[in-house]
């Protein structure tokens, strides 16, 4: 097993508008099981990023606890990062955006830090609309302390230990639309095509994106009876549609069949194109969002793909009507008001 | 009988109903006290309800300038008959129990050693006003009017508050005053006034203003640079953050642009409201919470990671009872031990212990510079007694040429001049390294924050001897904070003693005035008002100076005293204890009776079964 990064790079490896390799986005070598799903998205991260020429610097990724806390460290090593509280990313990641609105914040949790520990902080994060990137990567287990059913894990699935789960399960897509979350996507980690497009498309968007991204794991959930192993996520999942992502400064090069397609504007300028291949859902409609959702439940399918989207949403600095300037650049003079101000307090206090 | 006969030196207690507006009606009393020159201490006693339970309102008036609790009430004055038999119990003999007789006093309850001033304030309400809310508004208003009469305040005074008080409301000022004079003509005409007790105009108020500690937080805030507040709601905390928020609006906004330039978030829980407060640090920006015990107590795993990964992080800590719901509406001195040590692992924590409101301002603003210079949480202690009750306070001041310490900083610049950073990296040997904020260089400075499994660069290591070498630099740092923490007052006695009485936060005007008293009885003492934790030497040096302390706190396990023994490895024997626990601020008469029990020749009942008395018990 490998141990070490290789230094070696192929010379024309291609570079981005930053003159950045991919390799650039990379982090430090991953730990995790081979073939664990989460590496899968991290190198799905670290292509959407170089893709879209992000300054690394400029990214901030933030986890709770747990194997998919672990994976920051694999990627985006330029940037800033922070392993935080078991089920308290969004809390730390409320707080730094408040303090710098201008970063992107990139949030990575599992279904454990996500669905049960941070349940109540991942609910209040999708009310308040805070911008940032919510990626779940969802095993229905417990990996690090070895393979207990998370809240996920569909009634009746079995992991390793053989056990089919008696609880219904959290579906996060669908608890994130009752919330009011304005971007919510599902994808699989076995599914670059869909998930490159999509991260991308939730970096653009002004609030709060959920990505709940299916991601087996491989040592202790990968077996004939969970519902979240690769060969039953290849078999039961149903996209919405395909998804392509073209950044602001692209032009538009890709013909896209009629009729059946859409094009969006995002906040930033970028133009999400949309391919409808599940007819039922319209994904600028909540309710129809929330109906295809458990219909597909019900009839065993895993939707993903872009499930809904919000366009006109308004971030949480919009709500509040904080300063355009990032709050932790302002200076005395912007935020002390001096003694004159305070010998009028004392004058009404006497 | 004899009445008691002071001028200027006396305590007073309303006793209501909350939520029938006797507040304000309370508090026009104490502040047209304040207003003739008369240094006041009010203090609310209410309870954990919005409307219908008994609320009390004690005044301390004192020429000589006690602030705190005397313990007894000279004056009970009481519209509330579910109080009403606990309420005349409490009166001194010889004192003044002045009630609304609208509803004679039950003979039972009658003693024949206060005296008993009767005023039918239903009544004259009932005849007065037609809307029932009037009625019970400006039954409030007729007894201060009545008081005015009673104890000689200049009606002018009140006249003149109550402009002030509903300037812009205009409508409303004449038919208070005329309340006022309602009250004022009825004990004008059935008693003789003054009465024993009165006041007289002084000049001992000087630039001193009325104040609680709560409001003197939240500009401590705003003049600290806070720009993230994050908190969930919480007796008796809250109105930190509604300071903060009140005078964020009228100073903070951006005038260009008519935005911002702060950002409070009420978390959906404590646990939420640190976790912004430690995002938003380490993210550069200045940003607090304000809690209470269990508050404190949720945000404890954070206070362990803010510890560990160095991150600045302030928490205003206004304690009260325990637990959760323990008596949340009563103060109390309790979290100390817990957030000294907050959270699992090694940790300490850096505590503010202030004791008046300008403090708490003062206090508060250093509060940022200290969580940045020192890169750890700084815990402010203070409590309901201070926070929630109109404090007399020297102005709050300052200076316009002070600049925020960010602390060690690095900026663009001087990453680019660096050949490898390194986050835990002890380069001035003081165990405080140099911290970077995010977004500040495309190429250096970038590291991944965690608590510990990580060498001094910030690389992920699980061996031992790192975490060992991180563990001894932080004790370090834990040295060099002594030197940047507030130092303790002491106050020398004028005879030689080798006896001292060490005590913090709202304990200081009771502890001063029992010192005047113990003095007179023949117990010189000492004093110390300790600051801040970590204990700065001096306060090993003083202990060592004497034979013995008393530790005075307002908790039942002596939890100063036990931090200490802790820190200095001392015996239990030099420390003793003064304690009160009842929920109510600890009284000088209590202070006076604790240290006379266990002074060697003064006590004269068994040490241990009085100590245990008496720390329950605080109104002798």
């Amino acid at each position: 097993m490998s141990y070490q990064l290789p230094k070696f790079r192929h010379p024309d490896l291609p570079v981005n508008a930053l003159g950045y390799t991919r390799a650039d986005y990379e982090g430090s070598i991953s730990t995790l099981c081979a073939g664990c799903g989460h590496d899968s998205i991290s190198g799905a991260i670290v292509r959407a990023c170089h893709e879209l020429a992000l300054e690394p610097h400029k990214i901030a990724k933030l986890s709770g606890i747990g194997c998919s806390s672990k994976s920051p460290t694999y990627f985006l090593g330029k940037s800033h990062g922070f392993n935080s509280v078991h089920g308290r990313m969004p809390s730390v990641v409320s707080g730094a955006n408040m303090a710098n609105r201008d970063l992107l914040y990139l949030g990575v949790s599992g279904d454990g830090d996500t669905a049960s520990i941070g349940m109540g902080q991942f609910a209040h994060a999708v009310r308040r609309n805070l911008n940032m990137v919510y990626i779940v990567m969802n095993n229905g287990c417990y990996g690090l302390t070895k393979g207990q059913d998370s809240a996920t894990a569909d009634a009746g699935s079995a992991s390793k230990k053989g056990d089919p789960n008696p609880f219904s399960a959290i579906d996060l897509p669908g608890l994130a639309l009752q919330l009011g979350a304005t971007f919510v996507a599902r994808s699989f980690s076995g599914d670059k095509g869909q998930l490159v497009p999509l991260i991308k498309a939730a970096i653009s968007h002004r609030g709060f994106a959920l990505i709940d991204v299916i991601s087996p794991c491989v040592t202790f959930n990968n077996n004939p009876g969970s519902t979240k192993s690769y060969d039953f996520v290849r078999e039961h999942a149903e996209a919405t549609g395909t998804v392509d992502f073209v950044p602001m400064r692209e032009e538009i090069t890709t013909s896209y069949p009629a009729g059946r397609s859409q094009e969006v504007t995002l906040h930033d300028g970028s133009v999400l194109h949309l391919e409808k291949l599940a007819p039922d859902l319209d994904p600028f409609d909540r309710v129809s969002a929330m109906v295809a959702l458990q219909r597909h439940s019900a009839e065993g399918q895993i939707l993903t793909g872009l499930i809904y989207m919000d366009k006109d949403s308004r971030d949480l600095h919009d709500i509040m009507e904080t300063s355009r300037r990032p709050l932790n650049s302002l200076v005395e003079e912007d935020l002390c008001p001096g003694d004159k101000v305070l010998a009028n307090i004392n004058a009404s206090l006497r | 009988m004899q009445a008691l006969q002071s001028v200027n030196e006396f305590v007073i207690k309303f006793a209501n109903v909350n939520g029938t507006g006797s507040a304000s009606a309370n508090n026009l009393f104490a502040k047209a006290i304040f207003r003739m020159g008369l240094p006041v201490c009010p203090k609310n006693i209410f309870p954990s309800n919005i409307q219908g339970l008994p609320t009390w309102y004690e005044v301390r008036v004192s020429e000589r300038g006690y602030l705190g609790r005397r313990g007894g009430v000279d004056i009970m004055l009481s519209v509330n008959p579910q109080s009403m038999p606990q309420d005349i119990r409490e009166v001194e003999p010889g004192g003044y129990f002045i009630y609304d007789n609208t509803k004679p006093l039950d003979l039972r309850l009658m003693r024949n050693d206060v005296n008993i001033f009767g005023i039918p304030l239903t009544r004259i309400c009932n005849e007065e006003y037609q809307d029932p809310r009037q009625r019970q508004l400006f039954r409030n208003v007729i007894y201060v009017g009545a008081l005015a009469a009673l104890l000689d305040i200049d009606f002018a005074v009140l006249t003149g508050l109550v402009e002030d008080q509903f300037k812009g409301k205009d409508k409303l000022i004449l038919p208070n005053i005329h309340a006022l004079e309602l009250g004022y003509q009825y004990a004008q005409e059935h008693f003789e006034c003054p009465i024993g007790i009165r006041v007289r105009a002084s000049d001992k108020v000087g630039d001193n203003i009325l104040l609680d500690g709560n409001t003197a937080l939240g500009l401590g805030a705003i003049y600290g640079g806070a720009t993230v507040a994050a908190w969930y709601p919480i007796t008796p905390s809250t109105s930190v953050v509604d300071a903060f928020e009140r005078y964020a609006k009228r100073l903070r906004i951006d005038p260009g642009t008519g935005r911002k330039n702060y950002a409070i978030l009420q978390a959906e829980d404590e646990l939420a409201a640190i976790g912004m407060v430690v995002g938003a640090s380490w993210n550069g920006a200045r940003a607090f919470t304000a809690t209470s015990g269990p508050g404190l107590s949720l945000m404890s795993e954070f206070l362990g990671l803010a510890y560990f990964a160095e991150i600045p992080t302030v928490l205003f800590d206004v304690q009260r009872a325990g637990p959760s719901t323990g008596m949340p509406t009563r103060t109390q001195q309790s979290d100390v031990l817990s957030a000294a040590y907050a959270s699992h692992g090694d940790t300490k924590q850096v505590l503010l212990f202030p004791s008046t409101p300008k403090e708490c301002f003062d206090f508060g603003a250093l509060s940022f510079d200290l969580a940045e210079r020192l890169q750890t949480p700084i815990i402010l202690m203070t409590d309901l007694d201070l926070g929630m009750n109109d404090n007399m306070s020297p102005p709050l001041t300052w200076d316009d040429a002070r600049r925020y310490d960010r602390g060690k900083v690095l900026n663009a610049e001087q990453l680019e001049q660096m050949e490898r950073y390194g986050r835990y990296l002890d380069v001035d040997g003081d165990g405080i390294c140099y911290r970077t904020i995010p977004g500040t260089h495309p190429e250096k400075g970038a590291f991944f924050t965690r608590g510990t499994s990580r060498d001094e660069y910030a690389v992920y290591t699980e061996k031992g001897e790192e975490y060992e070498k991180n563990m001894h630099r932080l004790m370090a740092k834990w040295e060099t904070i002594k030197a940047w923490v507030p130092r303790p007052l002491e106050t020398q006695s004028e005879q030689e003693t080798d006896t001292a009485i060490l005590f913090y936060g709202t304990s200081e005007e009771s502890s001063m005035e029992a010192r005047d008293y113990l003095a007179e009885d023949g117990v010189p003492l000492n004093a110390m008002r300790v600051r801040a934790f970590p204990f700065n030497q001096e306060v090993a040096d003083f202990i060592a100076r004497h034979e013995r302390v008393f530790v005075i706190e307002q908790n039942r396990d002596a939890q100063l005293r036990t931090l200490l023994m802790a820190e200095f490895e001392l015996g239990p024997d030099k420390l003793k204890s003064v304690l009160c626990f009842d929920g109510t601020p600890i009284s000088a008469r209590n202070i006076r009776k604790q240290i006379l029990q266990q002074m060697p020749g003064y006590n004269v009942t068994p040490l241990r079964r009085e100590r245990m008395v008496a720390g329950a018990e605080n109104r002798s």
